[in-house]
């Protein structure tokens, strides 16, 4: 664990300044292949990164580094100017991460799900709200099993809007949700950036976000 | 708006394995009704002599309460791998080593306190004094923990992987020897008439020691896992 | 440097076991039977040595990414399974004559069984994971808390032991070595130490090849030759 000092330093730091997700000279080697190398990442609060790139071209594994839950093989991960090796826990105070999977639990309902959430985090929303602003209304209770698979990724979607986090790290996020559903995603991703957050994700749908807040890498298989 | 304290984590964690459980309770008999199942099945085996019986009776109890435990252990965090949460259990400001702990705390209550509670009637089915019975139940309750907490371990360097169940048990059988050896030496000397202080002041050791020392390779498997 | 090493090894194991078999007088209670002690032995401290070396290197792989820790480390396991089983093996048949049983639950045996557990634990373990970069991790996490373990175990099989056998077993505790004994046992056992050293070069050599196929560097090495 850091030092008290440093952590009242960070805490100070990342009140007075945005934020700025820096990667540098990452490398990834998956079974024997390289998947990318010496790739260079910066990101700035305001910001919308794009990953594209092919089926196996490294786009999940890449999230996956960003999120730090994966080590890469080379390079090293910036977070405000501090190497998020050395902020360790601190560093996901700032990170959300929604994956493949949704991370949810189907035996429990809905707004037990989102509670659990935030109760690892910091609140924004209530419940509520955060089912409101899904159009989840109404199924607070029910079981997610019970869920159809969109219902579900607005669930897990539904998990940014609650919890106070400035770097979202989504990986394919609109899979299975339907055109109005990505349209709403979308404004509230703007919405996030436009609060000075950052959002990096993948997508294979052309996305209706603005060109200017967009920054976009491409990998090659 | 402050990110939560460790201890509500820690709570909250606990709060969802158990409310997990209750929606499957059906599934919270199956380590007992084994536990059970094997201890009978060793009269079945060597005769019904009773003096036999209560002489082999703590050694019997102890290794199914082991088995027992080690077929529960398997599930401990493989749900949790399987859809995603233990990712994000991952990605918290909490140390993954307490939130490990509270995942093997809400285990042990499910898996390791209702054999503590079955177990008196199985030692009145080998004919134990009232007082053995007692010492029998200590060491279950300083022992089992110890056994969760170590099986953890194995547990979380085996997720992952598709055949982990025979692998598990060869990890962490060897490591459950001490435990085995200084709970049914107790109730050895307990039934013999001796002080057993000794052993339990052992088992009381050891159970500290796994509670403040095994929650760090857990993490650090698991973290290996997901990776 | 591998030829020398062999050269050394054999220098030692005939010099061991010449003096081991032939100088060494025969033990006043057990006749010739105790020479086995010069094979049994150094493979017993040698299981030992070898489970905390790949602890050790296992940590050093965890805690500074070195790849090469990590292979050594993984490939001590089975060459310590073979001594762990040599020394079971030897054991047991030393205590056929002396025991007049194969096997008896003494302490120590019983510890170097448990030892030859861990030890296909970590085997197994190594096998089962895919990516090997996290299965020498995985394993070296499973090493140390191994090690940490060995001492417990170890003094609780003692303690069981102590409490469960009479007194027929301590007959056995060392009676004080005479020195043209220990000498060739000493040499005996530098002679293992040596083998280790060969077969971990050899064992290691092929994973890193293995690990390393289609690394630039090995590529320049292998045209080379």
């Amino acid at each position: 664990m850091p030092v008290p000092h440093f952590y009242h330093w960070f805490l100070k730091h990342r009140m007075t300044t945005r934020p700025f997700f820096e990667a540098r000279q990452l490398a990834c080697i998956r079974d024997d292949r390289v998947l990318f190398s010496g790739l260079d990442i910066q990101v700035h609060g305001g910001q919308v990164l794009l990953i594209e790139g092919p089926n196996g071209s490294g786009k999940t594994s890449l999230l996956r580094i960003l999120t730090g839950l994966r080590n890469p093989d080379e390079g090293e991960l910036y977070w405000c100017g501090t190497a998020v090796l050395e902020l360790a826990a601190l560093f996901y105070q700032d990170v959300a991460y929604v994956g493949h999977m949704n991370g949810m639990k189907d035996d429990l309902s809905a707004s037990e799900n989102l509670k659990f959430t935030q109760s690892l985090a910091t609140a924004t929303l209530s419940i509520d709200e955060g089912l409101h602003k899904v159009g989840l209304d109404g199924y607070q209770d029910t079981p997610i099993r019970y869920l159809s698979a969109g219902q579900r990724r607005r669930l897990a979607l539904a998990r940014l809007l609650c919890t106070k986090k400035r770097l979202w790290i989504l990986d394919e996020p609109f899979t299975s949700l339907d055109k109005a559903s990505i349209m709403l995603f979308e404004s509230y991703i703007e919405d996030h950036v436009a609060t000075g957050g950052i959002a990096i994700m993948t997508s294979h749908h052309d996305t209706g976000l603005p060109d200017h807040i967009v920054q976009k890498i491409e990998l090659r298989s | 708006m402050t990110t939560p304290s460790l201890f509500n984590a820690f709570l909250s964690v606990v709060r969802r394995d158990l409310i997990l459980a209750y929606r499957h309770r059906a599934e919270l008999i199956n380590p007992l009704a084994f536990f059970v199942m094997v201890v009978t099945l060793f009269p079945l085996a060597v005769g019904a002599d009773v003096e036999l019986l209560r002489r082999i009776a703590p050694g019997v109890i102890w290794v199914a309460a082991l088995l027992a435990s080690l077929l529960s252990m398997d599930a401990l965090f493989r749900s949790d791998f399987e859809d995603g949460s233990l990712e994000l259990m991952v990605m918290t400001p909490h140390p993954l080593s307490i939130l490990v702990l509270a995942k093997v705390t809400a285990h042990w209550l499910l898996s390791g306190m209702p054999l503590l509670l079955i177990t008196p009637l199985l030692a009145a089915m080998f004919d134990l004094q009232a007082d053995v019975i007692g010492v029998l139940l200590t060491t279950l309750v300083l022992g089992t923990p110890v056994l969760s907490l170590i099986g953890a371990i194995a547990v979380a360097l085996t997720v992952g992987l598709r055949k982990g169940g025979v692998l598990l048990a060869i990890l962490v059988l060897p490591l459950y020897v001490p435990v085995l050896i200084f709970a049914s030496g107790a109730v050895d000397s307990a039934t013999a008439g001796l002080p057993v202080s000794g052993q339990l002041y052992m088992m009381c050791a050891m159970l500290f020691l796994a509670i403040t020392l095994t929650p760090w390779p857990t993490a650090a498997a698991l973290r290996m896992s997901l990776s | 440097m591998l030829p020398w090493l062999t050269a050394l090894m054999l220098a030692l194991l005939a010099y061991g076991l010449y003096g081991g078999l032939v100088l060494a007088p025969a033990d006043y209670q057990q006749g010739d039977s105790f020479r086995i002690i010069y094979v049994h032995v150094p493979a017993a401290w040698m299981s030992m040595f070898i489970y905390m070396m790949m602890a050790v290197s296992g940590a050093i792989g965890l805690i500074w990414h070195i790849k090469l820790a990590e292979i050594v480390s993984i490939c001590s396991a089975p060459i310590g399974a073979s001594f762990t089983l040599l020394a079971l093996i030897t054991g047991s048949l030393w205590g056929k004559p002396m025991w007049g049983t194969w096997w008896v639950w003494d302490a120590r045996l019983t510890s170097e069984l448990i030892l030859l557990f861990l030890y296909l634990g970590v085997i197994g373990l190594y096998n089962a994971i895919e990516d090997k970069r996290t299965a020498s991790r995985s394993v070296a996490i499973l090493a140390l808390v191994g090690v940490v373990n060995i001492p417990i175990i170890h003094y609780s099989v003692e303690w069981w032991s102590s409490l469960h056998q009479g007194p027929t077993v301590t007959k056995f505790a060392k009676p004080s070595i005479h020195i043209d004994m220990l000498i060739p046992l000493l040499v005996m056992a530098v002679a293992f130490k040596v083998y280790y050293v060969i077969a971990l070069l050899l064992r290691s050599r092929n994973e890193l090849v293995q690990r390393e196929q289609g690394g630039r560097w090995l590529d320049d090495i292998l045209e080379e030759k």
